[in-house]
């Protein structure tokens, strides 16, 4: 069974961004890069998968520039087998409508049966791009799954999605895609052996033009980025506990109104 | 009505409408400086749902009333939404951050071929365009986002637009426009509840209370429950937490956890490390209580007590009862 997974490279959460020179995107120098942790609950189910299965092909795929390079080596040293890199200036602007087209035109050419994303990247937070692949292949999909399991014959999967208030289960026939939530797995770490093994593994390179793809504007289009507005200074209340208690909730009560 | 601003319901799944839409449709009036329409995608609306929806100001409530979009399939509801919006080309599309609704958003503006904005904390309009702003990067920036082309598609986060107030005797108009229903692929297996708290749900509460790592066993939430109950809060955890199994996964708050805006959050025993600020420090009034002078989360919180968590929580409690007893 072949397994594709959509992986994205982020800045490290605790990384501090700055706006850059133009003010629509972040200044890069000095950023830590890694693979958005959605992802690699994605990377690690598909590699359950195929091992449970003693059998199949998992391949990463990534759109972003240069430096998404190194995001690619880390799923190929956890054990993805091979990667795309869709690497073109063309996708500068990507949003999440231009990944999902060019994701969906990658899909159609590898022909995977089940393809795993993250629930979001956590660099802009959409959360889309699942959807948008789902509907531009015209394939069912599960969000924010907490399980599942491909039957035996690899017809279906079966999946547990996180709603409000409980677990739904479905079932879906192959080719679906699903989207991962954490808790669905512990991500492993690459081992040695698989960090020397992922040199060797292909990453094959594509263009827009290669799916046969034109320089599209976004549909939505970042127009400025801003700090965020400083929260007013705050304020340790002192004294002994009850005191304390006491002036907190007086102040929550009169001054903030939050209670 | 061509240009209007629809506004997609998240409803309880029994046929009402819930609190957020009054949120959602507050702001597209706002926008729209006139009443906006509500669409509900349902296999059952209530009549009390409808006039709900009427009093918090749809002018019209668009009704797709069907079994088969419930348990709700993104690939059954989209096609009947896409056919509907093609017929009345609606100037923006509007839905709550919920589950379901990030989902179904993002695949009806694919379906549509136009932009999405998820997760908005404001809009504005520039003239005739619509700017929203959304969080980006655990919310340490905020970006302003614009549209090529209508209708705008975005979900916007509970807790932070000002809700519509409702009016008794408004009502709204009803359609029931013929939609055709697109076949699922995907079958319903079953649906596990998860066991009743009785508090309210985290992602829309409007006050939060989260126990960290300082909460040093799962048995300890308790108290902090027993708060809850007295203030009508909901309770949520940090990744230390949930991680060590003291909480299920859905109560974390944080980058990799919901993202929470409630009017109130009151941290115990957290840190306030960058991960968790990412999903709570667009609250509107943050306290922290930690026995570390030196705790990150002081740098954000309107209001701090150094002490031991275990003194405050209980003595808190009493204070709240007394005070609500009033
Ligand atoms: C990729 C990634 C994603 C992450 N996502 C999230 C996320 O979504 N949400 C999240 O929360 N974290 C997340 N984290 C983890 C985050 O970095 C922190 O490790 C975590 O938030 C710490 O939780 P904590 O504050 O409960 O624990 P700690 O940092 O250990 O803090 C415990 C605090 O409790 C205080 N304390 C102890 N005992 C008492 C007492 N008796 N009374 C009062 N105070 C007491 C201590 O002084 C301390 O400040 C993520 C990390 C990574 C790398």
């Amino acid at each position: 069974m072949k397994i594709l997974v959509a992986i994205k490279q982020v800045p490290d959460t605790a990384t501090q961004v700055k706006v850059g020179a133009d003010g629509k995107a972040i200044d890069t120098a000095g950023i830590t890069w890694i693979v958005s942790p959605y992802d690699e609950y994605a990377v690690e189910e598909a590699l359950r998968i195929k091992e449970k299965r003693g059998q199949g092909e998992v391949v990463a795929v990534s759109l972003g520039p240069d430096r998404v390079k190194e995001a690619i080596r880390s799923c190929l040293a956890m054990g993805c087998d091979r990667a795309i890199h869709l690497n073109d200036p063309a996708w500068n602007d990507a949003d999440t409508l231009t990944t999902a087209k060019a994701l969906a035109a990658v899909i159609k050419q590898e022909a995977p049966q089940l393809v795993l994303c993250g629930r979001q990247a956590i660099d802009d937070d959409m959360g889309a791009v699942t959807a948008q692949l789902a509907e531009l292949l015209g394939w069912p999909c599960a969000y924010w799954i907490m399980e599942e399991t491909v039957d035996a014959d690899g017809k279906s999967v079966r999946a547990a999605r996180q709603a409000e208030g409980g677990l739904e289960v479905f079932d879906l026939p192959l080719p679906a895609i699903l989207a991962a939530q954490k808790g669905l797995n512990e991500p492993r770490y690459p081992t040695l052996k698989g960090i020397m093994g992922a040199k060797k593994k292909e990453i094959k390179d594509v263009k827009a033009g290669d799916l046969g793809l034109g320089a599209e504007p976004p549909q939505l289009a970042v127009i400025g980025l801003e700090a965020l507005p400083p929260r007013p200074p705050g304020r340790v209340i002192q004294g002994d506990v009850p005191a304390a208690v006491k002036e907190l909730v007086r102040a929550l009560r009169e001054d903030a109104k939050a209670i | 009505m061509p240009n209007a601003f629809w506004c997609f319901v998240e409803d309880d799944r029994q046929g009402m409408p819930k609190k957020v839409m009054a949120e959602v449709l507050g702001e597209a009036a706002r926008l729209a400086g006139g009443q906006p329409e509500a669409v509900w995608i349902t296999d059952k609306a209530s009549d009390a749902g409808l006039t709900q929806l009427g009093e918090w100001g749809a002018g019209k409530v668009w009704v797709l009333e069907n079994a088969a979009f419930a348990p709700y399939r993104s690939e059954v509801w989209v096609g009947a939404a896409a056919e509907l919006a093609a017929k009345e080309s609606p100037r923006a599309i509007f839905g709550p951050v919920t589950s379901r609704q990030r989902e179904f958003v993002a695949r009806l503006a694919a379906r549509l071929g136009v932009g999405l904005a998820a997760d908005c904390v404001g809009f504005a309009l520039e003239g005739d365009r619509l700017v929203a702003t959304r969080p980006i990067y655990a919310g340490k920036l905020l970006a302003k986002v614009a549209w090529a082309k209508g209708p705008c598609v975005a979900t916007l986060r509970p807790n932070v637009f000002r809700p519509a107030d409702a009016q008794p005797g408004r009502t709204a108009a009803v359609e029931r426009p013929a939609v055709s229903i697109p076949g699922a692929t995907m079958t319903f297996v079953e649906r596990r509840e998860e066991a009743a708290t009785g508090l309210p749900e985290l992602a829309e509460a409007e006050i939060v209370l989260s126990g960290g790592r300082g909460m040093k066993a799962p048995e300890n939430y308790v108290i902090l429950e027993d708060m809850a109950r007295v203030i009508g809060a909901a309770v949520g955890a940090s990744r230390a937490a949930v991680d060590a199994g003291w909480r299920p996964h859905r109560f974390q708050i944080g980058q990799t956890g919901r993202t929470i805006s409630p009017k109130l959050y009151m941290g115990f025993g957290v840190s306030g490390a960058i991960q968790h600020l990412a999903g709570m420090r667009t609250s509107k009034i943050i306290v922290a209580v930690n026995k570390d002078p030196e705790a990150p989360i002081f740098k954000i919180a309107d209001y701090g007590i150094v002490a031991d968590l275990f003194e405050v929580v209980p003595e808190l409690t009493r204070e709240f009862k007394r005070l609500l007893e009033k």
